[in-house]
């Protein structure tokens, strides 16, 4: 089970939690182990066509998966996927 | 060592100076400032040379506020010769928990001001120059030229992305942080040697996955935090030094007191300083898509 970091902003979609695990042999299928135990994070990490919301970046360990194969790149127990949207409060 | 004509006194430097003899010096640090500063020029990587760099320096800080503040504090202490502050907004009270730059008495004055004469009285060395407006696609252009270095601290998408591509268009460094409840992220943009801000996010989030600060609230100290990471990343560009957080962004969690650096890479595809960007003639440098609708889209 790879390990999901959870942004603030979406923690109360998945039950309060900062940091899940879940099954999957890739970074789309650990997302998808997530929207399935925690629907109401759907919405904001896919778009209708099942990929990933532009305007949210996705990390594999310290790597962009846009860099490495997408929703495609290999998750393992090791790794960490972080869920980054963009933050803008700087007053 | 090829000096000529070489004598020592009984007392050295010191007793050299009060006896009112003549000292040469390349440096065009006063007396004053070499005692103020006396701790950077110090540092190696400092000396007078990186001290009468920062003096020289014009850095533009947009905001006032939560980020701005502490930065500028810092940046002022520093040394930095000329700072623009870029807000249109006045001193409120829910401010004082984070805008440690303000005070209780400067309630309704002007946020630049109210900086400037904090600055002012830090510093005195200091040129702060006040723009009690808002950027927009209309002055952004003109106001940044005249910097060398941005410090982002706005508040709101549109102003963020809007920054991005002017500052890309004119080749001017970003220091762009931002703060939310216990969390803060800041990254460094250098046009062209690394990433923009659009290669990292292509894509404004909906607002609700952009909450405000004033919607969430954020702990004081997360600006300070970030604030002064900020007011690093400007000094080390200015002097050259250190490893400025180009091509990393880097996160910061208060609440477990962590820190996780990411990569951030050069997106091929990015319609600002990717290889494939239009280029833009001179007559549509001031002309930017409309931001808001963008971000409302």
């Amino acid at each position: 089970m790879a390990t999901i970091k959870i942004p603030p902003v979406l923690r109360a979609q998945a039950g309060g939690a900062a940091e899940l695990d879940a099954d999957g042999a890739t970074v789309g299928e650990v997302l998808r182990a997530l929207t399935e135990a925690h629907p109401d994070t759907a919405a904001q990490l896919f778009a209708a066509g099942g990929e990933l919301n532009r305007y949210v970046n996705v990390y594999l360990n310290d790597e962009d998966v846009r860099v490495l194969d997408g929703l495609q790149t290999a998750a393992t127990s090791d790794d960490t996927i972080l869920i980054l949207p963009a933050m803008a409060g700087g007053n | 060592m090829g000096f000529e004509d070489v004598a020592s006194v009984a007392g050295g430097i010191l007793e050299w100076q009060e006896q009112g003899l003549p000292i040469v010096s390349s440096s065009n640090l006063t007396p004053a400032q070499r005692d103020r500063y006396s701790r950077h020029i110090l540092l190696p990587e400092v000396g007078i040379g990186g001290q009468e760099k920062m003096l020289n320096a014009k850095v533009l800080l947009i905001g006032a506020g939560g980020l701005g503040a502490p930065t500028a504090l810092y940046l002022a202490a520093a040394g930095i010769g000329t700072i623009g502050l870029i807000d249109d907004d006045v001193v409120e009270e829910s401010n004082l928990q984070r805008q440690v730059i303000h005070n209780t008495e400067r309630v309704g004055m002007a946020k630049t001001t109210s900086a400037r004469k904090t600055i002012e009285a830090l510093n005195p060395d200091v040129n702060v120059i006040e723009h009690q407006f808002r950027l927009d696609a209309g002055n952004i252009l003109e106001v940044i030229a005249d910097y060398d270095l941005i410090v982002d601290g706005v508040d709101n998408f549109p102003t963020r992305y809007l920054l991005n591509d002017a500052s890309v268009r004119l080749r001017k460094p970003v220091v762009s942080a931002s703060i939310l409840s216990f969390d803060g992220q800041i990254s460094t943009f250098v046009p062209y040697e690394g990433p923009c801000y659009r290669c990292l996010y292509p894509t404004p989030p909906p607002p609700e996955m952009a909450p405000s600060c004033s919607a969430n609230g954020v702990l004081g100290a997360m600006a300070g935090t970030m604030g002064l990471l900020q007011a690093n990343e400007v000094i080390k560009l200015t002097l050259g030094i250190g490893e400025p957080l180009v091509g990393r962004l880097l996160l910061y969690d208060s609440l477990a007191t962590r820190f996780t650096e990411l990569k951030v890479r050069r997106d091929p595809g990015c319609p600002i300083c990717g290889p494939d960007a239009p280029e833009i003639p001179e007559s549509e440098m001031g002309r930017f898509p409309d931001y808001d609708l963008f971000c409302a889209a």
